[in-house]
C-alpha cells in the first residue's frame, strides 16, 4: 500500500502538523518506508491472542480519592506562553 | 586528597566521604571543573555547578552532624534533560520546551535529592528520547569521548548512542558519578554499549514515570547509568519505589539491589537465545558473546540454548506501539499552557505551526506514524495487531524464564559510529535497537555490561534480560560478567 500526498496531507492535519507541500514527496516517501517495513507483521497468528494492554501484572492500586492538590494557578501558568489575568489565551475562535 | 576524586567509583566514593579522605564540597568541585573542560563532549544542555555546591555544602553539614542520609549522600551525578527539575530548565531535547522551567520535581531526580546526590547539570538527549545517536537533539550532537584506532572512522567523532547520549557520554569522560537515562526502546543500554559503561533498565513500574516527559507510556522506564555494576545498584535503590502520582508504578518494597553481588553464578542457568543475530552483524560481536557465555559457564552457571521465537517481529512492533503512544502524549504540546508558541490565522493554523516549528523531522515523523496507526479504519490492523504480538513476544519471555534465570544476548549489533555516518532510511537506524527492544516491550530488566572491543579499539557491551522484578538475579549475574570481563575504562582527555 502506498501513501500518497493527500493522506500525508490528511494525517498532518489530523496531528496539527503542518508539511509544506515541497515536504509532502519525503515524509510520504519515508512513512511508507516504514508502514512497509511493519507490514510483516501480518505473517504472526495471533488468532486468539489478548492485545497486550498491561505490562507488568500487577493490579493497580486503589487510593483514597481526597483532594490533594490545587489552589496553584500562578504555578499552572507559569509556563504559559501568553497568560491574562490568570487565564491561559488562544486565537480568537469565535467570530 | 586522594588523586583524582573524578576517577572513583560511587561505591569509592561511598567510603571516602564515609572515611572522612575528602569532603563532598572537594568531590563536586572535581565535578564541576571536569564538567567545564569537557564542553567539547556537548554533554550537557545546562550545568548547574552552583545548585550542585550548595547541596553538596548541605551534605557535608548533615555528615559532620551524624546525619548522612545513605550511600548516595553527597555523589555527584548527571540528570537526562527528560526529567522535570524544580526551577532548571528542562526541554526533552526539543525546541518546543526551550526555556520550560517546572515548577515540579520528578519522583526520581526527587527521590535522588532526598538520598543526597547533587545535580552538576542536565544532559543532552535525542529529541523527546526518539533516537540511537543523539543526533536528533535541538541543542547539537554529542560526541563520544571514544575514538576508534583503526578503520573508516579512525579518529573521527563518534556518536555516544542515545537517546541518554549525554548520560553515557558524561559517565565515560567522568563528568560524573552516576547519570539518570531513561530506555523506551533501549535507549539506556544501547549508549551504555557505545560508552563503555554500565546501563540498567529496571522492570516497567519499578521507577515512576512521574515528572519524566512522556514518550511512550506502556514502555519508558528510567535507570541508572554508571561505570560499574555495583554503582547501577547502589543508584537504583535511591531511584526505585512506589509513587501514588503513577498508578504504573508498583507498589512492592524495594530490595537492597547490592545483596546479590559476588555470590557468583554457581547453579544458575543462562539461556542463549537463537534467535538474537541480525543481518550484517560483525563477527566481533558473535564473538564476544560466546566468550560471555564461555564466562558464565567457566563461574559455574550452566548454559542453556533458548527460543524466542517471535524476536524478530519487536522492531516492527515497537515502531507501532512507540509512536501511536507518542502521537496521544505530544498532543499536549498545544502552544497554549507550556512550550513554544508560533502565531496563526486561526486557533488551528496557530498549532500547525507551532508544532511544525516545535519538533524536529524524526518527531514529526513519528507523531505522523502514531497518528495513521490509531486513525480511524487502520487502528485494528496497525494498533491492535501489534499490541497482539506484543503478547506473542512477552509470552516468549515468559516461556523461556521457566527455563532459565537469565538471558545472555549482545546489546547492540555495532560499536559506535561515527557521526557523519548517513542511513539510507530511518528504519536502517532503527536497527540499532533490535536487541534491547524486546525487553522493553515485555517490561524486563535488563542491564548492558562493557565486555569487549571491536577491532578498532571500540567499546561493546553484553546484554542480560532477567525475570521480572527480579533485579537482585539480574544485578549478581552482571558483576560476575563484569569480574570476568575484567573490562577498563580509559582515561579520557590526558588529565589525572
Amino acid at each position: 500500500m502506498a501513501l500518497d500526498r493527500e493522506t500525508v496531507q490528511r494525517i498532518a492535519y489530523l496531528a496539527r502538523i503542518r508539511v509544506s507541500d515541497d515536504r509532502l514527496d519525503q515524509m510520504a516517501g519515508d512513512l511508507d518506508g516504514i508502514l512497509d517495513w511493519v507490514e510483516q507483521l501480518s505473517e504472526v497468528d495471533t488468532d486468539g491472542v489478548e492485545p497486550m494492554t498491561s505490562v507488568a501484572d500487577v493490579l493497580a492500586p486503589m487510593r483514597a480519592d481526597n483532594i490533594t492538590d490545587g489552589g496553584c494557578r500562578d504555578k499552572v501558568l507559569a509556563n504559559a506562553t501568553e497568560p491574562v489575568e490568570g487565564f491561559f489565551t488562544v486565537p480568537k475562535v469565535v467570530e | 586528597m586522594t588523586s583524582n576524586l573524578t576517577h572513583l567509583t560511587i561505591a569509592e566514593a561511598r567510603d571516602g566521604l564515609t572515611a572522612g579522605d575528602f569532603s563532598a564540597v572537594e568531590l563536586t568541585t572535581a565535578h564541576n571543573t571536569a564538567v567545564e573542560q569537557a564542553r567539547d563532549l556537548n554533554a550537557f544542555i545546562v550545568e548547574t555547578p552552583e545548585l550542585a555546591l550548595d547541596g553538596a555544602k548541605a551534605s557535608d553539614t548533615r555528615r559532620a552532624a551524624g546525619d548522612a542520609r545513605g550511600a548516595m549522600d553527597g555523589i555527584p551525578i548527571a540528570m537526562k534533560d527528560l526529567f522535570c527539575t524544580e526551577g532548571v530548565q528542562t526541554t526533552a531535547g526539543s525546541h518546543m520546551l526551550e526555556g520550560f522551567v517546572p515548577e515540579y520535581e520528578s519522583f526520581v531526580s526527587r527521590k535522588l535529592k532526598e538520598a543526597g546526590a547533587v545535580t552538576v547539570g542536565k544532559t543532552n538527549m535525542d529529541e523527546y528520547a526518539m533516537g540511537s545517536a543523539t543526533l536528533s537533539s535541538y541543542y547539537g550532537n554529542t560526541i563520544n569521548p571514544w575514538k576508534a584506532t583503526s578503520g573508516d572512522n579512525a579518529g573521527k567523532d563518534l556518536v555516544p548512542g542515545g537517546s541518554s547520549g549525554g548520560s553515557s557520554s558524561a559517565i565515560a569522560a567522568r563528568l560524573a558519578l552516576g547519570a539518570t537515562g531513561t530506555d523506551t526502546g533501549g535507549s539506556i543500554r544501547q549508549p551504555a554499549s557505545f560508552t563503555g559503561i554500565v546501563g540498567m533498565k529496571p522492570t516497567y513500574g519499578r521507577c515512576s514515570r512521574w515528572g519524566i516527559v512522556a514518550f511512550a507510556s506502556s514502555l519508558d522506564q528510567a535507570g541508572p547509568m554508571t561505570r560499574t555494576v555495583r554503582d547501577g545498584a547502589i543508584m537504583l535503590g535511591s531511584m526505585a519505589g512506589h509513587d501514588p502520582m503513577d498508578s504504573t508504578s508498583t507498589p512492592m518494597d524495594v530490595p537492597d539491589f547490592e545483596s546479590g553481588l559476588g555470590k557468583g553464578v554457581k547453579g544458575l542457568r543462562v539461556g542463549i537465545p537463537k534467535e538474537y543475530t541480525a543481518d550484517g552483524m560483525p563477527e566481533e560481536i558473535t564473538t564476544l558473546w560466546q566468550q560471555g557465555a564461555d564466562w558464565l559457564k567457566d563461574a559455574g552457571a550452566e548454559i542453556v540454548e533458548v527460543s524466542l521465537p517471535h524476536s524478530k517481529y519487536a522492531l516492527p512492533t515497537y515502531y507501532i506501539v512507540a509512536p501511536a503512544e507518542a502521537s496521544s502524549n505530544l498532543a499536549r504540546y498545544d502552544g497554549v499552557r507550556y512550550g513554544l508558541r508560533v502565531e496563526g490565522d486561526s486557533l488551528d493554523d496557530m498549532y500547525m505551526n507551532t508544532r511544525a516549528e516545535g519538533f524536529g523531522e524524526e518527531v514529526q515523523r513519528r507523531v505522523l506514524i502514531g497518528t495513521y496507526v490509531l486513525s480511524a479504519g487502520y487502528y485494528d490492523a496497525y494498533y491492535v495487531k501489534a499490541q497482539k504480538v506484543r503478547s506473542r513476544i512477552a509470552g516468549d519471555f515468559t516461556a523461556a524464564f521457566e527455563d532459565v534465570d537469565v538471558l545472555l544476548a549482545p546489546t547492540a549489533p555495532s560499536p559506535a559510529f561515527a557521526i557523519g555516518q548517513t542511513f539510507d532510511d530511518p528504519v536502517a537506524m532503527y536497527l540499532n535497537d533490535v536487541f534491547t527492544v524486546p525487553a522493553s516491550l515485555a517490561g524486563l530488566p535488563a542491564i548492558s555490561v562493557p565486555a569487549g572491543m571491536s577491532n578498532d579499539g571500540l567499546p561493546l557491551g553484553l546484554q542480560l534480560i532477567s525475570r521480572a522484578f527480579d533485579e537482585v538475579t539480574l544485578f549478581q549475574v552482571a558483576d560476575a560478567l563484569e569480574q570476568a570481563a575484567g573490562f577498563e575504562l580509559p582515561i579520557f582527555g590526558g588529565e589525572g
